[in-house]
């Protein structure tokens, strides 16, 4: 099952998803990038219908950027987190997206900030988030360890530490993960935590 | 469990002497798990008006959204605010636009309208109004809300007084109930001031 979770920490901002792309009981691919970086100091983290995710995101990520085009600035954070929710809720009663959404992201000269976005389009402000069968692990491991204004290397022990948790004790757990962090310096790839790699790329599983 | 108590709500309005309280609780759920602890049922419309809304959070966001955009044009158009009963019926319209295919929410409305009299009143999800002269509740606890005002309340209370009645009734009310909780948030409105103050309570 699908994990997304992130959090916000001194200066920093991080998400972590698991890169398992399942269908049924067959494992597509294991190295499928769930957190798109929407723009220089954005990133997003979904989880939730394959196709929905994937097109919805990327909708999204034009349409931040269509606004930098047109504007000659980029959207701030809270922005595009408001704008995403508005999408969400338009189609809600049309034709929804099921999409579960954290949204990361540092504006210019002031804090990093994490939006939780539901499927059904409920927006708030948050420290950390989780979404997936695995949000009930990273969810209590984060309530125990994580306080404001945490160090990057505190931070990222402890996103290892609900890795670690969610690998041992979720049943049909993703074997591995991408870590993606938002800064003043922008948004990037941090890490991969990979237990298994593909078949197609001929290396041995570990 | 119905699409009411998806996220978990409790809010409570009471009328005292020539002023108002208004406080919800500050848990965001989804369905067992709680996502947040700090999430703002109560907005403010006016300086002398605020509405909370319980029920779903994301038609509670979309609503108050359209709310203060009408708002807002009225304002523009009559160079004024709008009266407490004017804005209830308004919410009771919007509401029932949505008749076939409701917004998931129950308002909860209160405000001072003219000579600073205090107005409170509620409404269902397609927007039948409930006024009332002492108190208004709603949310996933509305029953426990119901029975600990009706004991606490008295009527012509000071503003201090009904701050204290509306907080024990609040927080006594959401511990019987699994979905709403995690501390209040309560606002107290005399003509002079508005005052805002976080309870905390049992955070479980």
């Amino acid at each position: 099952m699908e994990c997304v979770f992130g959090l916000v920490g001194d200066g920093f901002a991080i998400i972590a998803s698991d890169t398992s792309a399942v269908h049924s009981i067959l494992v597509h691919k294991s190295n499928e990038d769930k957190v798109m970086i929407l723009d220089s100091h954005k990133l997003m983290g979904a989880s939730g219908e394959p196709g929905d995710r994937v097109q919805f995101t990327e909708y999204i990520q034009k349409n931040v950027a269509l606004y930098q085009f047109r504007n000659g600035i980029p959207l701030t954070t809270a922005a595009a987190a408001n704008f995403t929710r508005g999408e969400l809720a338009t189609a809600l009663r049309k034709n929804p997206y099921f999409v579960n959404i954290i949204l990361a992201g540092h504006d210019k000269d002031t804090e990093p900030s994490l939006y939780f976005i539901d499927y059904i389009a409920t927006l708030h402000k948050v420290d950390k988030a989780a979404f997936g069968y695995g949000s009930y692990f990273a969810l209590s491991i984060m309530d125990r360890h994580y306080h404001r204004g945490m160090s990057l290397e505190d931070a990222i022990n402890l996103v290892d530490k609900c890795i670690t948790e969610i690998r041992s004790r979720l049943v049909v757990a993703p074997p591995n993960f991408v870590i993606k962090i938002v800064d003043k310096n922008g948004a990037r790839e941090y890490a991969w935590r990979e237990f298994i790699k593909d078949a197609a790329t001929g290396l041995p599983t570990t | 469990m119905s699409i009411f108590e998806y996220n978990g709500s409790a809010l409570i309005a009471m009328v005292g002497k020539n002023c108002f309280a208004i406080a919800s609780d500050r848990r965001l759920g989804v369905q067992l798990q709680t996502i947040a602890t700090d999430f703002q049922r109560i907005y403010q419309i006016h300086d002398r008006l605020f509405i909370g809304l319980s029920g779903l959070a994301t038609d509670a966001q979309t609503l108050y959204q359209r709310l203060v955009f009408r708002h807002k044009l009225y304002q523009l158009r009559e160079e004024r605010d709008m009266k407490p009963e004017t804005f209830a019926s308004l919410v009771s319209a919007i509401l029932y636009e949505k008749r076939f295919g409701p917004y998931f929410c129950q308002p909860v409305i209160a405000g001072l309208g003219d000579e600073d009299k205090p107005f409170i009143c509620t409404m269902d999800s397609i927007g039948a109004k409930e006024l009332a002269k002492d108190f208004v509740v709603a949310g996933t606890s509305s029953e426990s809300l119901y029975g600990a005002c009706e004991a606490m309340f008295k009527p012509d209370m000071e503003p201090e007084d009904l701050f204290e009645t509306v907080s024990q009734a609040l927080l006594s009310s959401v511990d019987r109930d699994c979905l709403s909780g995690w501390g209040g948030h309560v606002y107290v409105v005399t003509p002079t001031e508005v005052k805002e103050q976080i309870l905390k309570g049992r955070m479980d």
